[in-house]
């Protein structure tokens, strides 16, 4: 699926600016996490239109750009994390960033990985389900 | 063509001995008649005598614009009042004009220059010419009116005004040749497409752009609009006006006048010699000049000097383009460091928008470099949405800064088009010292 990278300064508002942006265009925010540095962060966000979000953040002059991620349904119980994990690291399919959220009581892991290709092999051969926004 | 083959296709030997002579000449000429120099010297002990060759150059001691305007209006004149024939003004931005006269052999001498540039640039006695720099108390105008006169071209003294009725005279007097700044003969192309004139009407070949700094895309964009050649005129009235340095055909480097105007590069901090090819602060000696002869003027030009024979069959030495001013430079850990340089490297990486920021501060008395430069949009991909990724080009910014600066410098990239476009030589930079 979709994500949006954002390229946020370390600045007061610039994050706010993002956000203001997106409420305007009417786009809903589903899971957003930011990775940052000292000097500066990548605000990651899947939202229900990226496409359309990708072209409203550009106008704006906000440097974004749409990754391909993969966004995987856990089976609620304990450990679920560590097993679709290690599916991967079985196959030798290095991580890339991870973060997880929770949709009307489902555990959503949302990750990219070292090689698109074989991660979509890993999913369709162990038959992990793929959540779709 | 070359104009005065004898001067500009001198052996390098004898270039240097003429340059001995004339330079002692001009030394014992100051010393009997300008007061401000003979104290100088006398201080430093050293008499007219101590100058044999152009080597000795190294000995004399530097003149500034601040000398200039200390000694306004004729302080440094050598000449007497009764030999100027022309008097010249460069306009100053803080206080009194600098005021440069000329006696007839001075005008001979500009004249003669400028001819060997509107040679240089293929023009001959059968083109008509346009001047279209400033007539009046800059030396644009009057200086390349006098060299196409001397050349025998037809001039026609257009002046910076009625662009509209210039360019109507550029079309049905089939004008061959124009002299004008570069923003002018973009003015020009710009008036151009307004009238519905296009390239193929006119017969524009050749242009003499200069007095104020341009680039390689700048010349680019000229060119093409206007369908001629676009050449670099370089000069300054305090050393004589356009005339000093011109491109050749080959359209690399300024070849100089060097047999009246010596050329120096020094470190503008400690005032040494750099060697031929590397950057600093350009010097002039005037060593012919009799109203207002100057020794070592320190122009505060940034540029350096390329020796060997040029493919045009010239020997004389030449000026590359103007990187900057040496009133720009930063001392940084003791270290000089100009924007300009900084510039360079940040152009040489597409990856960021062309605009930068200097910020120097000192943290526990130690000089900090930070450059702040924005990531262009279009290379913020997929490939960048780690902060890893982003740090790497970061670093690769850096290396690239250290290796050029000799100087370490912390890279800080800031979202696009947040840092202003510079507007003059300060605005990109952030001093927060208080030295
Ligand atoms: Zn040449």
């Amino acid at each position: 699926m979709k994500q949006l990278s954002i390229f946020i300064e370390n600045k007061r508002g610039t994050l706010l600016a993002v956000l203001d942006a997106l409420k305007e265009a009417g786009i809903q925010i589903i899971a957003s996490t930011i990775s940052d540095t000292q000097d500066f962060g990548i605000y990651r966000i899947i939202c229900d239109d990226p496409e359309r979000a990708f072209i409203v953040l550009r106008e704006q002059s906000i440097s974004a750009t749409l990754t391909d991620v993969f966004a995987i349904q856990l089976e609620d119980k304990p450990g679920e994390a560590a097993r679709v994990l290690s599916l991967f690291a079985e196959a030798d399919i290095s991580i890339a960033y991870m973060y997880s959220f929770l949709l009307s009581g489902k555990g959503i892991l949302v990750f990219r990985t070292s090689d698109t290709d074989r991660t979509r092999q890993v999913i369709k051969e162990k038959s992990l389900q793929e959540f779709c926004s | 063509m070359i104009w005065n083959p004898n001067k500009e296709c001198m052996s390098r030997d004898e270039m240097s001995a003429l340059q001995g002579k004339r330079l002692h000449k001009i030394v014992e000429y100051v010393y009997h008649n300008v007061p401000f120099y003979r104290n100088k010297l006398q201080e430093m002990d050293i008499r007219p005598d101590d100058i044999q060759t152009i080597e000795d150059i190294k000995k004399l001691p530097f003149t500034t614009k601040k000398d200039l305007r200390d000694n306004y209006p004729f302080g440094l004149q050598a000449a007497p009042q009764s030999e100027i024939i022309r008097v010249h003004a460069s306009s100053g931005t803080t206080g009194n004009p600098t005021i440069v006269g000329y006696t007839r052999k001075d005008i001979g001498v500009w004249s003669e220059c400028m001819a060997r540039c509107l040679t240089a640039y293929g023009i001959t006695r059968d083109d008509t010419f346009s001047v279209a720099y400033g007539y009046g108390l800059f030396t644009g105008g009057l200086g390349a009116h006098y060299g196409v006169e001397h050349l025998g071209a037809s001039v026609i003294p257009a002046g910076t005004g009625n662009t509209e009725k210039h360019l109507k005279l550029i079309r049905d007097l089939g004008i061959t040749g124009i002299a004008c700044t570069p923003s002018y003969a973009l003015y020009l192309a710009e008036t151009m497409d307004k009238l519905g004139i296009t390239k193929d009407q006119i017969k524009l070949r050749a242009g003499a752009f200069g007095a104020e700094p341009w680039t390689e895309s700048m010349r680019k964009e000229i060119e093409s609009r206007l369908g001629l050649k676009g050449y670099n005129l370089y000069g300054l009235s305090e050393i004589m006006g356009p005339c000093v340095s011109y491109e050749c055909q080959e359209q690399n480097g300024s070849h100089i006048c060097e047999d009246h105007f010596y050329p120096e590069i020094i470190n503008p901090v400690t005032l040494e010699n750099l060697p031929n090819g590397q950057s600093g602060e350009l010097v002039f000696t005037t060593l012919t000049k009799e109203g207002m002869p100057l020794l070592r003027y320190r122009t505060r030009d940034l540029c350096s000097l390329m020796t060997g024979q040029c493919n045009c069959g010239r020997t004389s030495i030449r000026m590359g383009r103007i990187e900057g001013r040496s009133d720009d430079m930063l001392i940084i850990r003791g270290i000089n460091v100009f924007p300009s340089q900084v510039e360079s490297v940040v152009l040489s990486m597409p990856e960021f928008a062309p605009r930068y920021m200097l910020v120097v501060d000192r943290v526990n008395n130690l000089d900090t470099l930070q450059v702040q430069v924005e990531l262009r949009q279009e290379f913020f991909t997929a490939t960048f949405d780690t902060p890893a990724a982003i740090d790497e080009l970061e670093k690769k910014l850096a290396a690239k800064l250290k290796s050029v600066l000799s100087i370490s410098a912390k890279v800080q990239l800031k979202a696009p088009g947040t840092i202003e476009r510079s507007q003059g030589k300060s605005a990109h930079i952030i001093d927060k010292r208080n030295l």
